[in-house]
């Protein structure tokens, strides 16, 4: 699975590590991810997000 | 120290920078404001403080309109310190009823002060009654913080929107109208192209976001420089403008030198572009600010960088602009690298990977020296202006 990076603040992505305290469980594809979630650093929607 | 006037209910109670000269790293030669403005509403409301060292002067100000305990509420737009460091010591004196800021805004004030649970969150779009007058805010995330927020003052039709369309500027004058019109733009774009330039990509969502709100702003206040109130929709024009980063033909050449070589090639560089009939800004970095090279970046079409090598490196000026132009992510650029050299000549191959790195279009061969240019060397760089130059006119 790929990783995804944020072209606002450079936080990636990683499906392996997911974003459990956002409620993205580990092994969770990018496309997966629902749509209200946010960058956890910066706070941005997933539409500034790119393929790392 | 007096408060100033923008409406009936609301003042301005911030306080003025004159002898900053710089602000993290950016040159600010005019200084600056922080800006707090005071609502007088059934709740008093304070939308945001000032840099610590300047509480007092916010603190006298509050108090030739309101004896500063009867602030009910404080208002935090921005985490960043010019705008909360004296929030700690003004919430232990005047002990308001609440704080509010944004959820992330709530993360960065608990990081900075370590505060424990003394900061309301509220949400984007939530509306905040002040009795008589009402409050909404908006989140910029990124504008330029993770916590960034505009509050919007719905009687008064006062937009405070913290960093976003403010400038570093001292100046008696409070209100852009009592300005030069194009002492705001410069000082609007130089704060744009320092500040906002990497986000670039969500100011046209904060504009279309401000155009759907369909709000009626009758002063835009921001937390530095003046308010805007006679020119609203030019500087939001400005900022649609600045974030497209169009290229323009202004090539931007910004070169150190050790004993002249480099900078002849600079001059040579610069003759070319001319004659091609674009525009050369020469920009000698033993005479120019980071944050002024940036500057002109922000409207350019080409960037073009010199340098000697020195014990196997690129000149210490050069990597220091480069680092911080790097970050601020210029778009649209062509370029190309040059520089002298004794021995070895790294310079000139490091700047050129940089340049590549940051996704310049390096549309002409570098152009490398031994020691002191001859006149065919210049006529060579005279030649690779030209073609920039060229390009640049297209």
């Amino acid at each position: 699975m790929d990783k995804w990076v944020c072209e606002v603040c450079g936080y990636i992505y990683d499906p392996a590590a997911g974003d459990p305290t956002n409620g993205v469980p580990a092994g969770t594809a990018f496309a997966d991810i629902p749509d209200n979630w946010v960058c956890p650093e910066c706070g941005v929607g997933k539409d500034q997000f790119s393929k790392a | 120290m007096q408060a100033v006037k923008l409406t009936d209910k609301v003042w301005w109670v911030g306080a003025i920078d004159w002898g900053l000269r710089d602000f993290h790293g950016y040159a600010t030669s005019r200084g600056t404001t922080y800006n707090a403005y005071l609502i007088l509403a059934d709740k008093v409301t304070l939308v945001d403080t000032v840099k610590a060292p300047f509480k007092d002067e916010m603190m006298s100000r509050i108090a030739s309109v309101v004896d500063p305990k009867k602030i009910d509420y404080i208002i935090s737009n921005h985490a960043e310190m010019d705008h909360t460091g004296a929030l700690p010591e003004v919430i232990d004196e005047i002990k308001p009823e609440k704080v509010f800021a944004s959820k992330m805004g709530v993360d960065a004030l608990n990081a900075h002060f370590h505060f424990d649970g003394e900061i309301t969150s509220i949400q984007d779009g939530e509306n905040l009654s002040l009795g008589n007058m009402n409050v909404t805010f908006y989140e910029t995330r990124m504008l330029h913080w993770p916590d960034s927020m505009f509050s919007y003052l719905h009687e008064d039709g006062i937009l405070f929107s913290q960093d976003g369309f403010g400038m570093h500027l001292a100046s008696s004058e409070r209100f852009d109208d009592e300005l030069d019109v194009s002492l705001l733009k410069y000082e609007a774009t130089k704060y744009f192209a320092n500040i906002l330039t990497p986000y670039s990509g969500l100011i046209p969502k904060l504009v279309e976001k401000l155009g759907k709100l369909d709000l009626s702003i009758k002063m835009l206040a921001p937390d530095h420089g003046p308010v805007w109130r006679e020119n609203i929709s030019k500087v939001i024009g400005w900022y649609s403008e600045w974030a497209e980063q169009k290229s323009s033909k202004k090539a931007v050449i910004f070169y150190d030198t050790m004993w002249q070589s480099t900078a002849r090639m600079a001059n040579s560089i610069a003759d070319g572009i001319t004659s091609a009939g674009a525009i050369a800004k020469v920009m000698p970095l033993h005479g120019s600010h980071r944050s002024d090279v940036a500057t002109e970046l922000l409207d350019a079409g080409a960037v073009i960088v010199g340098s000697p090598t020195i014990n196997n490196q690129m000149f210490p000026t050069v990597a220091d602009v480069l680092t911080y132009i790097k970050g601020l992510k210029f778009k649209n650029l062509i370029g190309a690298a040059f520089g002298s050299h004794g021995w070895s000549g790294e310079a000139v191959k490091l700047v050129h990977s940089q340049l590549s790195e940051m996704k310049v279009d390096m549309v002409a061969d570098s152009m490398s020296v031994k020691y002191v240019p001859r006149d065919e060397d210049l006529e060579k760089c005279f030649s690779m202006g030209k073609i920039l130059g060229g390009k640049l006119i297209k």
